[in-house]
């Protein structure tokens, strides 16, 4: 069963789930940027003139500089979970479309490759998206901020992978409930997005350190600010792409269990 | 990859005449045994049924053939080829149809054959072209542009079928191709896969129906509990292995008493004369067998046994099937 990774049949599944995103983008477009743009402006825009009254954040930025790239990175990691969730495991159970690619030519590599590449355009048109919203709301304080766009776009592909792997494991979705309210949710609020990790009880810091989350909202935000130094950006690219390689290992393997029997 | 090797290897197999060939082939999930070591030969052109209740191991074995489910042991061969080396290469050449309907639901009905096309290979203008033909062919074309969702249960049917055959495949495999559907819809579904069959496209399917497996099948194998119990024609089948005719009595039930065989016993002197060959004793009915009905029901009344009524007909598949496993297809 060698051949290449990315093969054609590859790009003929992506193809098959853009054909259906064509036919809801403009529902999925309104949610996919509302949710963010909601926080962005209930804790930039209120909390964040507070904050910027008080103690403000280290090295004098505004709060909402501080959220906007944060925030970017943690809407690539909640996109990428929902496209890596409900979609898979519909697809191998409910619809059973998976089997239908698998009668063909295509492998069930193909079919894991096509679905992240699908998942890599979800997770970019909705960060471009939220950039284009920021900029337009007035919330981009600099050009630095379309740095964080690429960093966003590694984290949220950090989660696609071992969510993926996750999800093709599932019998039905109680475990994804499970996984957005004990994983997804305290990584989004306490990662470093909304208040620098180093506010947390030293423990809750170093676990915030291990999470891809924090790795990805400080190369994102670093990126933004200007703030970021080489080893810092490496550290946090390596980590992340370790991420997407564990996590593809992983999803390659429980794909071709749950596919192939 | 392996494909170049292919022709070959297809052109060796089908001067000897398989198109499929499977030796001793065992399907195993865990300590379950699916499929317990069935030699099969399809050869091209030819109509070929799996006849069998649910979990004989039908759906397994088109699994395998389908070459999505590695076998466990045996040999198998598709168009020539190794299922294990050359799924791909195989996959190319099917058409398969599912026991469930997999259609994209998130997409049109014509856009489910131009996607699906795209995993063969095909251009995008060939795909169009024999995307519409084959709508007009499951007469689907008036739905092109509909979502798949709210289609009947026949309509997804034909567009499944339409989509097995976007690769104008050497082999169809179809698997229960009518359960679920109305009589109406299957005598439709059957029409549109007797032309396929005229057409000289090689088809493998699997079914509990009796009917669609005299109408369809040229060969069949009736399989019960993972293994092969006979194998033939419908007409050999029945000749092997049934009587020309079966004499069906029914008596009244009566609550609390053994059913219909309390009147075998009665009966002995119909089978002694030799007017009947067999007696099978259902929960409802006794079904006589014998090669001529109408003297069977008069050696019956003749014994003194007056059954409430009485249906002399052909014998069938079904019957094959008790006689071979001693039940019958569909509970």
């Amino acid at each position: 069963m060698t051949g290449p990774l990315l093969a054609p049949a590859a790009l003929s599944y992506c193809g098959q789930r853009m054909t259906a995103y064509r036919h809801m983008w403009r529902s999925s477009l309104v949610s996919t940027v509302v949710e963010p743009a909601l926080f962005l402006a209930a804790m930039g825009l209120t909390l964040g003139v507070l904050v910027d009254r008080g103690t403000g954040l280290p090295g004098g930025v505004s709060y909402l500089a501080f959220l906007a790239p944060g925030l970017l990175a943690a809407t690539a990691m909640q996109n990428a979970g929902f496209e890596s969730t409900y979609p898979v495991l519909g697809a191998i159970k409910w619809d059973k479309t998976y089997e239908a690619v698998l009668a063909t030519p295509a492998r069930s590599i193909d079919v894991l490759t096509g679905h992240l590449l699908y998942v890599l355009f979800r997770v970019t048109t909705s960060v471009v998206l939220f950039v284009l919203v920021m900029i337009l709301f007035g919330a981009a304080q600099s050009p630095l901020l379309l740095l964080a766009v690429p960093a966003a776009v590694l984290t949220g592909m950090a989660f696609a992978a071992p969510i993926t792997a996750f999800a093709a494991r599932q019998d039905n979705d109680t475990g994804f409930a499970a996984l957005q309210r004990f994983l997804i949710l305290p990584m989004f609020l306490f990662s470093g997005t909304f208040f620098p990790v180093s506010q947390l009880p030293t423990v809750l810091e170093w676990v915030a350190y291990a999470t891809p989350l924090w790795h990805g909202v400080s190369l994102a935000r670093g990126l933004a600010l200007g703030t970021i130094g080489p080893g810092a950006a490496v550290l946090h690219v390596g980590y992340l792409a370790l991420w997407v390689g564990a996590g593809v290992w992983l999803a390659a393997r429980s794909f071709r269990r749950r596919l192939v029997t | 990859m392996h494909s170049e090797a292919a022709p070959d290897r297809i052109a060796a197999i089908q001067s000897d005449g398989a198109l499929i060939r499977a030796r001793g082939l065992v399907k195993r999930f865990g300590d379950f045994t699916a499929v317990d070591g069935i030699d099969v030969d399809v050869a091209p052109g030819e109509s070929f049924g799996f006849l069998g209740p649910n979990g004989a191991g039908k759906s397994s074995t088109m699994r395998m053939i389908g070459a999505v489910s590695p076998p466990t042991a045996g040999e198998l061969r598709i168009l020539g080829l190794d299922p294990a080396v050359d799924g791909p290469a195989i996959r190319a050449r099917l058409g398969v149809v599912p026991q469930t309907d997999n259609l994209d639901l998130e997409i049109t009905v014509a856009e489910n054959l131009l996607v699906y096309g795209r995993y063969f290979g095909l251009p995008r203008a060939t795909l169009r072209t024999r995307a519409a033909e084959l709508l007009d062919f499951v007469q689907l074309t008036d739905r092109a542009t509909a979502k798949v969702e709210p289609l009947s249960g026949g309509m997804k049917r034909r567009l499944t079928i339409a989509r097995a055959l976007i690769n104008d495949p050497d082999v169809v495999l179809l698997d229960e191709p009518t359960t679920g559907l109305d009589p109406q819809a299957r005598h439709v579904l059957w029409e549109r896969l007797y032309r396929l069959k005229q057409r000289g496209v090689t088809l493998v399917l699997t079914t509990h129906y009796m009917d669609e497996a005299e109408q369809l099948c040229d060969r069949l194998v009736v399989m019960d509990k993972g293994r092969i119990a006979a194998e033939g024609s419908p007409a050999q089948l029945i000749r092997t292995w049934s009587t020309r005719e079966v004499c069906e009595l029914r008596f009244p039930l009566v609550e609390g008493q053994p059913g219909p065989e309390r009147f075998v016993p009665d009966l002995a002197p119909v089978l002694e004369r030799g007017a009947v060959e067999r007696i099978e004793a259902l929960p409802d009915r006794l079904l006589l067998y014998a090669e001529d009905g109408d003297a069977a029901l008069m050696a019956v009344t003749a014994a003194g046994v007056h059954p409430l009524s009485s249906l002399v007909r052909r014998s069938s598949l079904e019957d094959v099937f008790l006689r071979l496993t001693g039940r019958t297809l569909v509970d």
